[in-house]
């Protein structure tokens, strides 16, 4: 970086700003690129700087320290600011890193699905997008928010459509018109905050909304906020766009969307439930993750059962990425230090196992021409490492011990059952959708192991390039799952750091 | 009465929102939807303009003698972002139509997920031919 060497410029001090704007000047340098590989190589290395990034930050705020950035020099509450704290430096690190381990993934995913003069705008469509979800998750102003949310909405609208499957053009469409729907609600809920307190600074906000609280002007605007928010996630009623998105757009779409864009919503929530309307008595009682809470029970029951039923493996995949949905947006809502943490450290574990589940998907769709659970049969044999990935971050999915998804269970059945009768319900509830986990899961595994492979169709083990990512996930799934000092502690950090609560 | 005149732009916001939201969920013409989306978003544009005014208020010009109150131009500037953003997502919604216009022949939902069945028949005779 040429930039570097000027006086007065340290590197190091400028990484909240640079974690964002080297993907967003990156992205119109790759349509540039339209040699062979050359955008997909750049976006890798791209990719690779902002986790470095990333990995840095969560270091510096580590230990409890909040990094205050002032954009361009402006001094809060008037400048933008950059604010990196426990929370969302390891959001920022689930975002980047699923960017670095799927785009090695992606570039025979995207060979084979994407037309071949698209390769440039699909790969700056997704460093875009990658942009758009780092400075959601990084800003500390409450419009910036949304400028991103739509930066990244747009490149997703893109990156949905990119695919040679028409369904996916009307997936697409829907969650345009959904997605615009729910961001526009969040910018009349950050205006109406706005007009009650004249700031846009979260923190400043946090302040100054004690003495209008109790207003109808702020409690419109917590709804509008809450409701825009849970449309962007795709909280039971409103995800019926994303079976068929992250179906039938290109396979490293759906990796990388399935293990990130939902996520970051999910950050936004709790950074406005929490930061900003945390300290308001008027809101204690009333509070807008626990109105949330049955959606996201009725989202893990419905997301599980459809699963079931459905003969496309990666719709398979997405039904069940709403129940997930569902399993965080509980979390949130039952609250508390273990219902926080078990949301929050499922945000990271739901982001590896089911990018691993649906690269394993993608390698499969790559090697057989088809999702149809029906075709898979055999590939037990004919794609062995692909399939026992899947099979081992199967398990995770359905929360056996020693994984990852074990964890998020074990944290989110804690927090449910230190609330009395609902409690124990939700914790039967979650017991059952996890059971009708190993149902789809098994199906999977009975048509690729005890049924004999098509003769006509000469199937071989995926390429390197994707075995690799997928292993390195499904190992991270076991790894995280016996060592959970990295991803539990930062989310009981995160979670005490939100509630504020010292340790 | 003149609380209520005081108040006609959050009202014509009101409306405005509720009509754009209902255009963009009842219609089944794709198009339809995004004007539908046009209208809501202008509506929010008009909350955020609406709000920086301030009766008697001029332009926010600095100055020497200058001693009258003005507008804050701050939520103007917001929404500039917000149109510029609005124009990005009708773009990319009418580009998405004419897309679904050129694989399925039709923008109204439900012809759309007719064509769609029939694509899903013909996927799976095509594989099962194969086969």
């Amino acid at each position: 970086m040429s930039t570097a060497a000027n006086a007065g410029f340290s590197l190091m001090a400028n990484l909240p700003a640079l974690q964002v704007v080297v993907p967003m000047v990156a992205a119109p340098i790759c349509t540039f690129l339209r040699f062979r590989n050359g955008p997909w190589a750049f976006a890798l290395l791209v990719s690779a700087a902002t986790f470095w990034i990333s990995a840095n930050l969560l270091m510096q705020v580590l230990g409890g320290d909040v990094i205050s950035y002032e954009m361009g020099g402006w001094a809060p509450p008037f400048g933008i600011e950059y604010r990196v704290d426990t929370i969302n430096a390891f959001v920022l690190l689930i975002v980047s890193g699923v960017s670095l381990i799927a785009l090695p993934y992606a570039l025979r995913s995207v060979e084979r699905e994407v037309p071949r003069d698209k390769h440039h705008l699909f790969y700056a469509a997704w460093l875009l997008c990658l942009c758009g979800m780092l400075g959601i998750t990084i800003t500390g102003d409450a419009f910036n928010i949304f400028v991103f949310l739509e930066i990244s909405s747009l490149s997703t609208y893109m990156l949905l459509a990119s695919g040679r499957d028409p369904r996916a053009l009307t997936a697409a469409f829907q969650y345009l018109v959904l997605g615009t729907l729910g961001a526009t609600f969040i910018l009349i809920g950050v205006g109406l905050l706005y007009i009650m307190t004249g700031t846009l600074n979260i923190a400043d906000l946090a302040e100054r909304l004690g003495p209008v609280s109790d207003t109808t002007s702020v409690r419109a605007a917590a709804a509008f906020l809450t409701v825009g928010i849970a449309l962007k996630f795709a909280l039971f009623p409103a995800h019926f766009w994303l079976p068929n998105g992250y179906a039938y757009s290109p396979s490293a779409v759906g990796v990388f969307l399935s293990a990130t864009a939902t996520k970051v919503s999910i950050y936004v929530l709790l950074r406005f439930q929490f930061t900003v309307f945390g300290d308001i008595p008027a809101f204690a009682e009333l509070d807008f993750a626990t109105l949330l809470l049955p959606f996201a029970v009725v989202a893990f029951l419905v997301g599980s059962t459809v699963a079931i039923f459905q003969t496309d493996l990666k719709r398979l995949l997405a039904w069940s990425s709403i129940a997930q949905i569902g399993y965080m947006v509980a979390g949130i809502g039952l609250g508390g230090i273990d219902g926080l943490t078990a949301g929050i450290v499922h945000l990271f574990n739901h982001a590896v196992t089911k990018a691993a589940l649906f690269m394993a998907a993608g390698a499969i769709f790559l090697r057989v021409g088809s999702m149809h659970i029906d075709k898979l049969a055999g590939i037990g044999k004919t794609m062995p490492f692909t399939t026992l990935a899947f099979v081992l971050a199967g398990l995770s999915l359905i929360g056996v011990p020693t994984t990852v998804g074990f964890i998020s269970k074990w944290y989110l059945i804690l927090a449910a059952l230190q609330h009395g009768a609902t409690g124990y319900a939700i914790a039967a509830l979650v017991l059952a959708s996890s059971l009708l986990a190993v149902i789809y899961v098994w199906r999977v595994v009975e048509v690729a192991y005890f049924r004999e492979p098509a003769t006509n169709h000469e199937v071989t083990e995926a390429p390197l390039s994707m075995l690799l990512p997928l292993w390195a996930l499904t190992i991270g799934c076991f790894y995280f799952g016996l060592e959970t000092g990295y991803s539990v502690d930062i989310a009981r950090a995160a979670a005490q750091s939100l509630l504020g609560v010292t340790p | 009465m003149m609380e209520w005149l005081g108040q006609f732009n959050y009202y014509v916001f009101a409306i405005l929102m509720t009509a754009g939201v209902y255009i963009a969920m009842s219609r089944g013409n794709l198009v339809k939807k995004v004007v539908g989306l046009n209208i809501f978003q202008a509506s929010v544009f008009l909350l955020y303009i609406s709000s920086g005014k301030i009766w008697g208020g001029t332009a926010p010009i600095l100055g020497d003698g200058l001693t009258q109150p003005i507008s804050n131009p701050l939520p103007h500037v917001l929404i500039l972002t917000a149109i510029v953003v609005g124009v990005a997502t009708t773009s990319i919604g009418l580009a998405l139509i004419v897309r679904i216009k050129e694989a399925y022949g039709t923008v109204e939902e439900d012809e759309i997920a007719e064509a769609e069945a029939l694509y899903e028949e013909e996927l799976i005779r095509a594989e099962e031919a194969e086969a």
